[in-house]
């Protein structure tokens, strides 16, 4: 049976919408009505724009009937992760914290969507301040994972995740820390991708780390992803429509960094991801063991480098209203106020090191892989996980595979492969060359066919 | 100021506001300051690079797992 269309990729809706077959008031109908339907479970949303949506999509109705067409996100909606300005929307991100507050313009990114002809359908629900993996510390009632509605769905993008999944939105605009469009992407059965540090503007978007933080896309697809990469960063799009998408993996070569991120994986994933491997090694894909050789000292150097940077954005609020953040939100904020100076230097110092690692690591091949997660998506409010048979600390497992890659700037994707016998989705991390985020999206693109189990 | 130093001044600080729940945190913060400074990242970040890559294995005859 085929899926109704506002399940549908970019990629299928666009030309239906440009040839005059599919309203864009139709679709962003159809994705209001799931809304209505299950968001009131799922808490997905903070606010839905229904009205404003639909309006902005009868303008761009009438802008197709007239014969223009702005390009292949012509009248697709789109969620923003609420912590990214929609003039004269609140941005709450998800904190009482930011009572009262209602965007003055758009942000960067926001603006470049809706040029593009993007039907912004609403703002989705997060980790409090997007400082969290988990979407359950929020003032708006914590995310719930559609595949089981008992579990995380990962964060801090959490929302936006949920609603590509369950027909919501086609795609969603999210912000990555250590990992917060990637580890919902894969917590969801998304693809979520994280660019290389600074392609994309992060003004008009509250920051956590602003070292660290990048905006970037998830979304159905690879295709899907790569386009609105591309709106985001502020090219036009028309002319590059369709994508040149390879239709082979052959002559592909991966590196396999095992060392650290093979150490610590559930079962259920670590068969996953070698089925994965496997089916990429059949098509064509030349793979070659890497070792990064510090990897396993990044969780000391990303607590160091992010804590400091959160706290003094933070430091005011604090200061006057403490009481308005959740309280593991802010106790972890109140942890960077002790940070020392010197060991916030150490940090960076180590930033450089791991940066050239994974540099080196990736001399000659044309991307990593690795899991993206090492757990499925975790209970709702479990501080640990079992894995093989030890209690993990939660936090430290969802940033375990993806941490690394804000550290040091490098591009990072995250696919579907499949679930686990649970019907938990598991996610495979590609992760490419500074500044070569469109040539890792191509090696995504190629290996997405191979790995969709 | 050495970390123990550090720990016993932040957790008396923490103490005076109130916040009895920050102390397990400073205690995580106090150790992944020894793992930063026990690394020693400005010394590795001077000595000569230290990986490499080998190629893998053919893949199984068998192909791929269903």
């Amino acid at each position: 049976m085929t899926a109704p269309l506002h399940f549908h990729t970019i990629a299928e809706l666009a030309p239906l919408i440009a040839a005059g077959h599919l309203s864009s008031e139709e679709l962003t109908r159809a994705c209001l009505a799931e809304i209505d339907a299950h968001d009131s479970a799922l808490h997905a949303f903070i606010t839905v724009l229904g009205a404003s949506a639909i309006a902005q999509a009868r303008a761009l109705d009438a802008e197709t009937a007239a014969g223009r067409c702005r390009g292949p996100l012509h009248g697709i909606p789109i969620s923003l992760k609420d912590l990214i300005d929609q003039q004269g929307v609140p941005t709450t991100a998800a904190s009482r914290v930011r009572e009262g507050h209602v965007a003055e313009r758009d942000a960067p990114v926001t603006a470049r969507l809706r040029e593009a002809g993007a039907v912004l359908i609403g703002k989705t629900n997060l980790h409090e301040f997007a400082f969290g993996t988990t979407s359950d510390d929020t003032a708006f009632g914590a995310v719930r994972n559609p595949h089981d509605p008992s579990r995380s769905p990962g964060g801090s993008s959490g929302g936006s995740a949920v609603g590509i999944v369950t027909g919501m939105s086609v795609a969603s605009i999210g912000t990555d820390t250590g990992g917060s469009i990637r580890i919902p992407s894969a917590a969801c059965g998304t693809v979520g991708l994280k660019p290389t540090w600074g392609e994309v503007p992060c003004e008009g978007v509250v920051p956590l780390s602003p070292s660290l933080d990048h905006v970037g896309p998830l979304a159905r697809s690879v295709a899907d992803a790569w386009l609105i990469y591309l709106v985001l960063r502020g090219e036009p799009t028309a002319a590059r429509w369709p994508l040149p998408i390879r239709q082979s993996v052959k002559g592909l070569r991966l590196g396999v960094p095992r060392r650290y991120f093979h150490d610590v994986l559930d079962d259920d994933v670590r068969e996953r991801f070698a089925a994965s491997l496997a089916w990429l090694r059949q098509a064509g894909v030349r793979t070659v063991e890497v070792v990064i050789p510090h990897a396993d000292g990044v969780a000391p150097v990303y607590l160091l480098a992010t804590l400091p940077e959160a706290a003094a954005y933070h430091a005011a609020a604090l200061a006057a209203s403490p009481e308005r953040y959740t309280k593991n939100v802010r106790l972890r904020l109140e942890m960077g106020r002790y940070v020392l100076a010197e060991d916030y230097v150490r940090a960076q110092a180590a930033r450089a090191v791991l940066r050239n690692e994974v540099d080196a690591a990736l001399d000659g091949c044309d991307a990593l892989v690795l899991p993206t997660l090492p757990i499925p998506a975790p209970p709702i409010g479990a501080a640990t996980v079992d894995v093989g048979g030890t209690p993990q600390p939660v936090r430290s497992m969802m940033l375990r595979l993806t941490q690394l890659f804000n550290l040091t700037g490098h591009p990072a994707i995250s696919l579907p492969i499949g679930d686990t016998p649970a019907g938990l989705p598991c996610g495979l991390q590609l992760v490419g060359r500074a500044n070569g985020t469109e040539r890792l999206l191509a090696a995504a693109a190629a290996c997405e066919p191979c790995v969709i189990a | 100021m050495t970390i123990e130093d550090w720990h016993k001044c932040a957790c008396e600080d923490a103490g005076s506001r109130g916040l009895e729940d920050l102390k397990p945190l400073l205690a995580t913060l106090a150790d992944a300051m020894r793992a930063l400074r026990a690394a020693g990242w400005e010394d590795v970040g001077r000595a000569p690079a230290d990986q490499g890559s080998v190629e893998a294995p053919a893949p199984p005859a068998d192909g791929a797992p269903k």
